[in-house]
């Protein structure tokens, strides 16, 4: 084979084995981003187990200049530090597949249709870092280094990666550098290149930033205006609340005194979490909660309340695999049909469905304007491989539009408005959605009752059944405004396509690349992307348009394709379910395999 | 609430006005609808006494509730104030996450013996370590009042519901558990008397942090019967107050002269004076250890110890805790909230 072969160029997996907890995370991370810095697309996946340290953990590096950065389950090239999975890696890696790995790993059972390249990790440590304690934590290093080499990654961009990475500690920036040094200069002399792989600089990634969807969201919370924030630790949308706080404690402060313009609190579980949430939001602030499973689970009574009482609350759902405890490192899509009526009773709630980090920013931040202009809990359903995984993007824009804070009388206003006074729950304009009016106003007609029991428009206690019903109806068209108001679903049509798809939040870029391989089996497809929740008009006549859909889902149930039954029903015919649910994320093949067999392509 | 009768006199009386011009008429809420002769109703009516006397501010208050007889009672007083009956156990979070929007509001919260130390045990554990700013009321009654009984988590132990079963679990005594969480102002008191109860509602007003006040009130639909020790008949036998209570507001010149031999008198924060009369032992209500042995011992011996039991002014409240800014975050404007343009470039070009 020779290293001239273009295919290989800029096209292809490293999978990374490590144990968790051995540091192997800035390694990865610094191998991503020399990559990034050479223009070339790349995307990094974490597959890890729950746990801290000590179980296995791989890392996926997907180099493509298509710009795919959707999962890809095949890699053709392995790193291998872990003992315990070394013989699983192996045997699972497709022929020709380039194996770098520790040399002190047994080695029984070679494969001889695999590529080897040994190295001495255990030894070179040992010769690059003269402090023993140290070694642990460089010892991934080595493997960049030897890496770059391999594949002619410019040792330039790999230094200019440790010093971001590591960029208030100029020790640890050397430390790590002459590990990669060591790596590089052992391959350079021992190792006998023999696989096609290689990079070359392009210009894809100059303007992009390189970051997770639970940051973008944190930064959406930020610029949208987000003054109280309660939430409890889960995995995985622990580090939205983390990075929200970063983000807060620097650009949230009182110029003189340094008093914070926020209140984040670590609650003592998610029922508080969000009770907390909805007391800041009745009261006017921008109030917000995030979340997974277990914790959305918690959440039920208080999302009943909150949609009942008419109190705006934001609430993020990073979704993990269930049911239960389910496993709390992998991916799901699977809080669909839960969160849209989450309480007893009839309930229904506003969602937004971010796809890309762009939008974790923009949903969330438009999120506050949605529940605050429909008094009402408003859902961002983001999942862990969105949320936690390293994303390329272009920068986000800053919000155009001014905050929209919905229907509050001010005492002036209440003022004008005389004796008679403002009906809380009552629907002046036509539209659903009542007036408010926050504590503190001052004004002898401000206040009200707020309670999750019957109540008439005037707000206060009732049973009559009349009262009940007009109440609660005239909340169900609040909803049905809101659904014009919500992100709208972005379409893409293609001419001659007989065929829909129709994806929401991370398939997204599986979808892309699927759609390119269906393309070229000559199955013309349409996409349609569902943003927000109740799902509206548009969906229905998107269907219309198409022979059929295929509707694209990670999670058992074909829970979003089960709402679009509920709202479509002479429309279900012409649905088919792509599903997707063992906890890895989607890759273009998980769709276009099924769909090529519908379409009796059999490859 | 019977008043004492009067003969009507000549001249219609004009009604007294407090310190805000406002009458006792504008304290008051809806009419009540628990039971004739409820606990909770005369509780209701020395909070309505405590606040018109004072001249709390209704514009300014906010009554928070959780779910109950008790939690119905916000209905009951100061209608121009906001109100929110939350949900069973959890008006703490509700009303932690208000405090925070809006640092200018005052803030009364009403729950029950259920509400509080049996579904609520853990909202309330944790309100009380964040020391939120307000008055936390439980109309304790030693059961369910609103679900027609069932025992809750303050019944005593050999207590016997209306069937005759007797409870079997030792109580939870929510003071004793303030006071070990260092709850800086924790008052026992007995819906039937409201000469303590109304100037302990001062004094628990004037408080910085949250002010804990376990009034015992009785039930006389389900838990009024011989055989309850939280029946009027067995309160009232086993009522041992520690001291009496006066309240001196802080517009007031001090004038009354006071025996520090018998007296007490401690200083608030905005100024006002709580005083307490000893009357028959001496009792240290600043000293926490003191407390929680006074409280140990008096309870194993079956009575009910009330008053001030413990206090402790200067500690920071939530507020501070949390560094707010002195605007309320519920009054910030957009360009407080949203940081410029600049700041989101830079962001990016770190991510870059
Ligand atoms: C989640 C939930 N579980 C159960 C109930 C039923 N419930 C309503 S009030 C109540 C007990 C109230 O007792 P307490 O707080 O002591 O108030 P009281 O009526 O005695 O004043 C219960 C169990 C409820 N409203 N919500
Ligand atoms: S049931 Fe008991 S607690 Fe409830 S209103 Fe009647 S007397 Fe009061
Ligand atoms: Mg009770």
């Amino acid at each position: 084979m020779s290293t001239q072969n273009t295919n290989k160029i800029n096209d292809f997996t490293i999978r990374v084995a490590t144990v968790n907890g051995s540091g192997s995370q800035s390694a990865n991370s610094v191998l991503i981003k020399s990559i990034f810095y050479m223009g070339i697309p790349v995307a990094g996946k974490n597959i890890f187990p729950s746990n801290i340290a000590g179980l296995p953990t791989w890392y996926n590096i997907r180099v493509s200049r298509e710009g795919y950065v959707g999962m890809r389950r095949d890699a053709e090239i392995l790193i291998l530090m872990n003992a315990d999975t070394f013989q699983e890696d192996l045997a699972q890696a497709k022929p020709g597949t380039v194996v770098v790995f520790n040399d002190k790993l047994p080695q029984q059972n070679m494969r001889p249709d695999l590529v080897y390249y040994p190295m001495p990790f255990n030894k070179l440590v040992q010769e690059c870092c003269e402090v023993s304690t140290l070694r642990k934590l460089v010892i991934n290093m080595i493997y960049v280094g030897a890496v770059a080499q391999l594949l002619g990654i410019d040792m330039d961009k790999v230094r200019h990666a440790l010093e971001r990475q590591f960029h208030n500690k100029p020790k640890a920036v050397e430390l790590n550098w002459k590990a990669a040094l060591c790596g590089f200069e052992y391959a350079k002399n021992n190792v006998k290149k023999n696989d096609p792989y290689g990079v070359l600089a392009m210009d894809k990634t100059t303007g992009k930033i390189v970051i997770t969807g639970n940051e973008s969201a944190a930064l959406g919370a930020l610029f949208g205006g987000c003054t109280v924030f309660a939430w409890y630790p889960i995995t995985p949308a622990s580090s939205l609340g983390e990075s929200l706080i970063d983000y807060l404690a620097q650009h949230r402060r009182e110029a003189e005194d340094h008093q914070a313009r926020f209140a984040v609190v670590q609650a003592e579980d998610e029922l508080a979490a969000l009770g907390m949430a909805i007391g800041a939001g009745w009261a006017g602030a921008r109030a917000a909660t995030s979340t997974s499973g277990p914790g959305i689970s918690l959440m039920a009574e208080f999302a009943g309340l909150a949609y009942f009482t008419e109190i705006p609350v934001v609430i993020f759902d990073v979704q993990r695999l269930g049911p239960s405890t389910g496993l709390p490192t992998r991916t799901s899509q699977g809080d669909i049909l839960f969160t849209q009526f989450l309480s007893h009773g009839d309930t229904h709630h506003l969602a937004v469905i971010p796809a890309t980090p762009e939008e974790c920013f923009s949903l969330s931040y438009e999120a506050f304007n949605l529940a605050e202009e429909f008094q009402t809990p408003v859902f961002v359903m983001s999942d862990l491989d969105l949320g936690m995984n390293n994303w390329m993007s272009d920068p986000f824009t800053y919000p155009k539009e001014p905050f929209r804070r919905g229907k509050v009388l001010t005492a002036e206003q209440l003022e004008k408005l005389g004796a008679a006074g403002f009906e809380r729950y009552g629907d002046p304009d036509g539209d659903g959605i009542p007036y408010r009016t926050l504590p503190g106003t001052k004004h002898p007609k401000a206040a009200y009752f707020t309670r999750g029991s019957g109540h008439t428009a005037r707000a206060t206690y009732s049973e009559k059944p009349e009262d009940w019903k007009w109440v609660l109806d005239r909340i169900a068209k609040k909803i049905e405004t809101a659904k014009e108001r919500l992100p709208q679903p972005v379409i893409e049509k293609t001419s001659g396509a007989k065929v829909g798809l129709i994806a929401y939040g991370s398939t997204h870029f599986a979808l892309i690349e699927a759609r390119d391989q269906l393309a070229a089996q000559g199955i013309k497809t349409h996409y349609l992307r569902i943003r927000g929740l109740p799902l509206n008009g548009a969906v229905g006549k998107f269907i219309e348009e198409c022979e059929y859909v295929y509707v694209v889902e990670q999670n058992q149930q074909g829970q979003m394709m089960n709402l679009m039954k509920m709202n479509y029903p002479a429309l279900a015919g012409r649905m088919r379910s792509v599903l997707h649910y063992d906890g890895m994320p989607i890759d273009a093949s998980n769709i276009a395999q099924p769909i090529l067999k519908w379409e009796g392509k059999n490859l | 609430m019977t008043q004492p009768a009067t003969t009507p006199p000549a001249t219609p009386v004009q009604p007294k006005t407090n310190r805000l011009g406002l009458t006792r008429q504008n304290y008051t809420g809806s009419p009540s609808t628990l039971c004739p002769g409820c606990g909770h109703d005369s509780v209701t009516s020395s909070i309505i006494t405590a606040c018109f006397e004072v001249g709390i501010d209704p514009q300014q208050l906010i009554k928070m509730s959780g779910i109950g007889c008790s939690s119905k009672t916000p209905a009951y007083f100061m209608s121009q104030s906001f109100a929110f009956n939350s949900v069973h156990g959890r008006m703490p979070s509700v009303a932690t996450g208000a405090m925070l929007a809006n640092t200018d509001l005052k803030c009364i919260g009403i729950s029950g013996d259920g509400d509080t130390a049996s579904i609520g045990l853990g909202q309330f554990m944790h309100l009380l370590r964040r020391n939120v700013p307000m008055v936390y009321i439980i109309d304790n009654n030693g059961v369910y009042g609103l679900t027609k009984g069932q025992f809750s988590a303050t019944a005593d132990k050999g207590s016997k519901l209306k069937s005759g079963l007797a409870n079997d679990f030792p109580p939870i005594d929510c003071c004793a558990m303030a006071i070990e969480l260092k709850c800086s102002f924790v008052a026992r008191s007995f819906s039937g008397d409201n000469k303590q109860l109304v100037p302990l509602i001062k004094a628990a007003l004037s408080h910085k942090g949250t002010a804990l006040l376990d009034v015992i009130s009785p039930c006389i639909t389900f838990n009024n019967h011989e055989g309850s020790t939280m029946s009027y008949d067995s309160v009232r036998a086993h009522d041992i107050p520690l001291h009496e209570i006066g309240f001196v507001p802080a517009v007031e010149p001090i004038k009354a002269e006071f025996d520090p031999g018998t007296t007490k008198d401690i200083e608030l924060p905005d100024g006002s004076h709580i005083r307490l009369k000893k009357i028959d032992r001496d009792y240290d209500p600043t000293n926490r250890i003191g407390a929680l042995d006074t409280i140990e011992k008096s309870r194993s011996k079956g009575e009910w110890l009330t008053g001030l039991l413990y206090i402790r002014e200067g500690e920071p409240d939530y507020n501070t805790l949390m560094h707010l800014s002195k605007t309320p975050l519920a009054h910030m404007s957009e360009k407080e909230l949203r940081p410029s343009e600049t700041v989101l470039k830079e962001i990016m070009g770190e991510l870059m």
